[in-house]
């Protein structure tokens, strides 16, 4: 029992472990699965959260146009279900039957060269990972090797989602418009919208966001994690010990993309839908907060954060529409003045401390009545606060 | 049709592009103060814009039950006033909630646009959700006819005037007027400012102000051509920080320059394209260009 302690504790496994409890065991417990559902989509979220961790609180870069990479897996995975929907018995009253609704709607006779592909879903499940990573290269290669950094990406960033949303609502023939592409029905001939399927979908969404985090949680362990490390810190630095920081930069960008991509299909998978609402630029700077909330540093924490801003949007936004508004703007605006590091800093500057003095204030009787030698002046919880000072000074 | 009709139309299309520009210039001309001299990124500046805005209408209302002999002569007024409304928010936002956050831009970033979805909301609660315009004075209305076929609204050309008062009083305060001095000296090198006895802490709060107040300018020329809601400001955000980066950021002329380029690329394309293409083309430039010139169209020489 012990070594299995020691090895969670040396490989900082127990926030990932608690993580996995509450949402393999107690939400599937407690939940009907409409909630559960819910869940769900807020934890399909939690995957642009951890690649925000990963490339804002890890490496330093903040993206605004994060919402453009879950956007994209999403609409990857709904193109193959929409075509999976629209085979030719069941569109046989359309006047060009075998094609997306939509598209009929706006007079197109055939489908286009570039949805062809989506028939299949090797091809799809690729480019679920591949287009957001594709994407996210072309534009970080560009301006990370030009030195473009800060700001400025941000601002690119916001730019490329203001892009892409402005894309997809503009060329409704083929997107779907505004509505994005709706009624999803089924994956290989199985039904995604029942009860049974929405269970699996959330377990299989739970269990590989998990992987997702001990995967970062690995990268961060290596000397590649290291470096980017470094680089958010002191990047002429890096740069001088020969290092190409364009690259590493690069590297955390198609990350973040990669796992934004993946939780856009997730979404799409369990929601049945995917529409521009969540490529622009509003739901983009969103994910941040979700982040941020939690701990841009955390990404057990990011999680939990885009969890509780989420329930608290459904909460707020449904019994005070208006206060929800002012909540979130006190939400961007606390974390950055008060707490920078979210929740899961304040776990590690408050909680953690507090609880060691318990159990150091627990112990303390036992050790006076079983030593009575040691003067009451130097006990442990008065020694305690020496220790913290010291650690405060180089700050 | 005539040749004379095509050169009608192009010069009509090509006025629509210069109110376009007025707006994008004004909101474009506060935030590469703030932007480009202080290195904040005020996410809340089309709020500041909608706060001029709603001046605006406000005096308008007051003006049209309250005191009728003004009807004619409070759009004047309402401007001073949209500048002052919109220094004094932006003098308190700055002391509230900028000054901290100097060493971290990125968290400015945040925080703003925190601050402007609260902005947003009260603007909501006080105005509502409706969009509002106010009833311009007469002197506004019509049209100037030049030439046969070819209208030119007069409520542009006033907009255009107006910003090119605005522009050049601007430039002449950044380049020959005391705060100008100070400005310039705390963004080339603010420890050697401070240590000259500039008090840099004042200078970025009057130069934080003054991007608001300016900003607040731009809401009260937009209500001339188009109607106010909540989110107006919101809308030209990320077009105006475009136009700040694309000029080259810290280079007041450029921003004159890329505000003018990006208005008149985007209402010419609009003319062969529809609004939304019109608006992709213009933004897919922009950003073409920012990859492979990254410091925008003139560089400041200043090393940082």
């Amino acid at each position: 029992m012990n070594t299995i302690k020691t090895w969670i504790h040396q490989h900082q496994l127990g926030g990932l472990l608690a993580l996995a409890l509450l949402i393999l065991v107690i939400l599937p417990a407690g939940l009907d699965i409409f909630r559960l559902n819910l869940f769900g989509k807020y934890l399909t979220y939690g995957f642009v959260s951890i690649g925000l961790v990963m490339l804002w609180g890890h490496s330093g870069i903040l993206s605004l146009g994060q919402g453009v990479f879950f956007g994209l897996g999403g609409y990857c995975m709904a193109m193959f279900l929409k075509l999976e929907a629209s085979d030719p018995i069941s569109t046989r009253i359309q006047s060009t039957p075998g094609i997306p609704d939509f598209m009929d709607w706006n007079q197109l006779t055939a489908l286009p060269l570039w949805w062809q592909p989506f028939h299949s879903l090797t091809f799809t499940l690729l480019a679920v990972v591949l287009v957001p990573t594709l994407l996210a290269f072309c534009i970080s290669f560009a301006m990370f090797k030009r030195r473009v950094s800060g700001v400025y990406f941000a601002i690119i960033t916001q730019a490329v989602a203001l892009i892409l949303s402005v894309l997809i609502i503009g060329q409704q023939g083929v997107t779907g418009g505004v509505n994005g592409i709706t009624d999803l029905k089924t994956l290989l001939g199985w039904d995604i919208r029942s009860n049974s399927a929405r269970y699996i979908l959330y377990f299989a969404n739970a269990g590989l966001l998990l992987a997702c985090i001990w995967g970062c949680m690995w990268i961060q362990k290596t000397k590649l994690g290291t470096l980017l490390l470094a680089m958010r810190d002191k990047e002429d630095r890096v740069q001088f010990s020969g290092y190409d920081v364009a690259n590493f930069k690069v590297f955390a960008f198609c990350l973040a993309a990669a796992l934004s991509g993946i939780g856009g299909a997730m979404f799409t998978l369990q929601v049945g839908f995917m529409s521009p609402s969540f490529v622009g630029i509003i739901p983009s700077i969103e994910m941040v907060i979700f982040a941020a909330v939690g701990g841009r540093l955390s990404l057990v924490g990011a999680v939990v954060g885009t969890l509780l801003v989420n329930l608290g949007r459904s909460y707020f936004s449904e019994s005070f529409p208006d206060l929800w508004l002012f909540l979130m703007a006190a939400l961007f605006i606390g974390v950055v003045m008060a707490f920078p590091n979210g929740l899961a800093g304040l776990l590690d500057s408050h909680i953690k401390p507090w609880l060691a003095r318990r159990a150091a204030s627990r112990q303390t009787p036992v050790a006076a009545t079983g030593d009575p030698v040691v003067p009451a002046s130097i006990t442990p919880t008065q020694d305690l606060p020496l220790p913290t000072t010291i650690q405060a000074q180089p700050e | 049709m005539s040749f004379s009709d095509i050169l009608n139309i192009g010069l009509m299309q090509g006025f629509a592009g210069l109110s376009l520009f007025a707006v994008l210039l004004l909101m474009g001309l506060g935030l590469a103060i703030i932007f480009g001299q202080m290195g904040v990124i005020n996410m809340a500046h089309g709020e500041f814009m909608t706060i001029g805005a709603y001046t605006v209408y406000l005096f308008s209302w007051l003006a049209d039950n309250r005191f009728p002999r003004f009807s004619q002569t409070y759009f004047l007024v309402a401007i001073v006033a949209a500048f002052v409304i919109a220094f004094a928010v932006g003098w308190l936002v700055e002391w509230a909630l900028i000054r901290h956050l100097y060493k971290r831009p990125l968290d400015t970033l945040l925080a703003t646009w925190g601050l402007s979805l609260g902005m947003q909301q009260v603007f909501r609660s006080t105005f509502g959700p409706k969009e509002v315009s106010p009833t311009l004075p007469d002197w506004l209305m019509g049209s100037w006819a030049p030439h046969e076929g070819l209208d030119i609204p007069i409520n542009g050309l006033f907009v255009l005037a107006l910003t090119l008062v605005i522009t050049a009083a601007l430039l002449l305060a950044m380049y020959k007027s005391r705060w100008g001095l100070r400005v310039r000296a705390t963004v080339a090198n603010r420890i050697m400012a401070n240590a000259s006895g500039i008090d840099t802490r004042k200078t970025d709060r009057l130069t934080f102000a003054i991007g608001c107040g300016v900003a607040g300018v731009a809401g009260a020329a937009f209500t001339t051509i188009g109607s106010t809601g909540p989110t107006s400001g919101s809308l030209y955000i990320v077009d105006s920080f475009l136009v700040v980066t694309f000029g080259g950021a810290a280079h007041l002329l450029g921003t004159v320059v890329s505000a003018f380029g990006i208005a008149q690329t985007q209402s010419i394309s609009e003319f062969f394209l529809t609004g939304s293409m019109a608006k992709v083309l213009t933004l897919l430039l922009i950003v073409f260009f920012l990859m492979i010139r990254p410091q925008g169209l003139f560089a400041s020489k200043v090393r940082r």
